[in-house]
């Protein structure tokens, strides 16, 4: 689904990710964890093609499966990866030069950005802005825009599913939201969106503990599917009690220094970042 | 006819005067709008097809009267929006303007609302969105009489540049002459925002969408209390949109 091969980037001239290589499967949650400044956000950024971050060396290619499972459904979270049955994977052949799209196109191709600070836009409404964005999304493959009413039910299930209260989504875009609703609201967003592959890069900071189920509850709900994948950037390991990861890698100064299971994120929470990643 | 105006007077001194010469012969005079004690008046002002537009009102307002008046200035080449208005005591007064345009457009929204009862209000809050060279202004004086005490006084202006050619010119001016009044005024002028472009971006939204609707958003809110505001809003989002 994602293949990024020794991506060097820069921003503002200075270097920031230092050869990363890493490959996400359909199907599968990775998360990556890192220090404070290893360039997890940046990753983040780079993937989603924000201005300002500037690729330097090394490609990446987004490959969105182009057929689901053949029984359907979502595929059972399985940690071990010789218990998975590779056959009912999606197709991870071909795949697009994602560095060469624009970020609307990138989301058009299926790609979600969760901001670790979603922006604030006063003046226009969650309901018009995720409504204007998923048709020109819906425009951009072809399909037909939801109407007005289409895009209320469907808006206003996904937020009954993060618990967010309907009523939020008449409100301007994050204007006056917590920093917990903010987090879901990016989670209700996502489930509106139904990308292939989601970046989500800290949605867990400013959480308390129920927020912090809910919001893992719904990226399981909308992302663990056999044709989906997940890049789970993440500080600590709470997350991942609730978002069982198929690989942890630890990040450092830009470049990946150690993959492992998802036990690995309980190895470094135990012996911090200094010991396992260095 | 007066004598066609030069930019020394401080009313014109960012006024297209040729487009106004063009105009100026024909030119109706300014509209009396007289609001009777405790009554309320509302005016939408839409934009014309003509390229040159200058649309002027005197309004006077007697004791408790109130009115509202909304306008979109959106002239392909000169637009002027020209108010004075007269609050009696109670009397109420709010403006919703926006300037709209790009290429050489010159909009401009030149007010002189003067207090002479007790406990007047007026609020003005003027939106200029200009793109290409154009330029937008808002020239805004409220003068508050001596004895018209407890006046309440707002203009809130401003300005989005789309490009570097463009350019806005705010200028809210006060003339107090009594000594419990309440006069506030706040400008701004602005490009839009990186963080809410990328943002709009990444939900899948084109460049001239996602400028679209963050314009949207800043001219927003202007038509929100007009009763049957639905066109003014549609002509604006169509201007803002054919800029964006």
């Amino acid at each position: 689904m994602l293949k990024i091969t020794n991506l060097h980037a820069t921003v503002a001239g200075k270097p920031i990710l230092n050869g990363v290589t890493l490959s996400v499967p359909a199907g599968e949650v990775h998360a990556i964890m890192g220090p404070n400044g290893s360039g997890k956000s940046t990753l983040a950024y780079v993937l989603a093609g924000r201005p300002g971050y500037d690729v330097t060396e090394g490609s990446v290619t987004f490959a969105p499966a182009s057929h689901t499972r053949e029984g359907g459904g979502p595929a059972a979270p399985v940690a071990d990866k010789g218990q998975r049955d590779f056959r009912f994977r999606g197709n991870d052949d071909g795949g697009v030069n994602l560095l060469a799209l624009a970020p609307h196109e990138r989301a058009a191709a299926g790609l979600f950005l969760g901001f670790q600070y979603p922006v604030e836009i006063p003046g226009v409404s969650m309901l018009q802005f995720l409504r204007e964005s998923l048709n020109a999304q819906r425009r951009s493959h072809g399909e037909a825009e939801l109407s007005g009413g289409e895009f209320i039910r469907l808006a206003k299930a996904q937020a009954a599913e993060l618990g967010m209260d309907a009523e939020m989504l008449k409100r301007p875009v994050n204007v006056g939201f917590s920093g917990g609703e903010k987090k879901r609201a990016e989670m209700v967003q996502m489930g509106i969106m139904n990308p292939k592959l989601a970046i989500l890069d800290e949605t867990d900071s400013g959480l308390d503990i129920d927020a912090l189920k809910a919001v893992g509850a719904g990226i399981n709900r909308i992302m663990r599917a056999p044709d989906k994948a997940v890049l789970l950037i993440t500080h600590y390991q709470r997350l991942l009690d609730y978002v069982r990861p198929d690989r942890v890698h630890v990040l450092n100064a830009g470049k990946i220094v150690r993959s492992g299971g998802a036990e690995l994120a309980l190895e470094l929470e135990r012996e911090g970042y200094q010991e396992v990643a260095v | 006819m007066t004598a066609l105006p030069t930019r020394k007077l401080e009313a014109y001194r960012y006024a297209d005067i040729d487009a106004l010469a063009s105009v100026w012969r024909d030119l109706a005079a300014p509209e009396v709008v007289k609001i009777a004690a405790q009554q309320k008046v509302q005016q939408i002002w839409l934009p014309s097809a003509e390229t040159v537009q200058v649309r002027r009102a005197e309004i006077t307002l007697a004791e408790g009267a109130s009115a509202s008046i909304f306008a979109l200035n959106s002239a392909a080449d000169y637009g002027r929006i020209e108010l004075d208005v007269t609050l009696a005591a109670d009397a109420n007064f709010e403006l919703f303007a926006a300037n709209i345009g790009d290429g050489a457009a010159n909009l401009e929204v030149v007010t002189n609302v003067r207090h002479i009862g007790e406990r007047g209000r007026s609020r003005q809050t003027v939106r200029s969105v200009l793109g290409g060279k154009a330029v937008g202004s808002y020239l805004g004086k409220v003068a508050v009489a001596r004895g018209a005490q407890q006046t309440d006084g707002e203009q809130s202006v401003k300005a989005m540049l789309l490009d570097r050619g463009a350019s806005a010119n705010c200028k809210p001016e006060l003339e107090i002459y009594a000594d419990d009044v309440k006069c506030a005024h706040g400008a701004t002028v602005g490009e839009l925002d990186r963080d809410k472009l990328f943002y709009a971006a990444a939900r899948g939204l084109d460049p001239a969408a996602a400028r679209a609707l963050l314009l949207e958003g800043f001219v927003g809110g202007l038509w929100d209390q007009a009763e049957g505001g639905e066109t003014i809003a549609e002509l604006a989002r169509n201007a803002l949109r054919a800029i964006a």
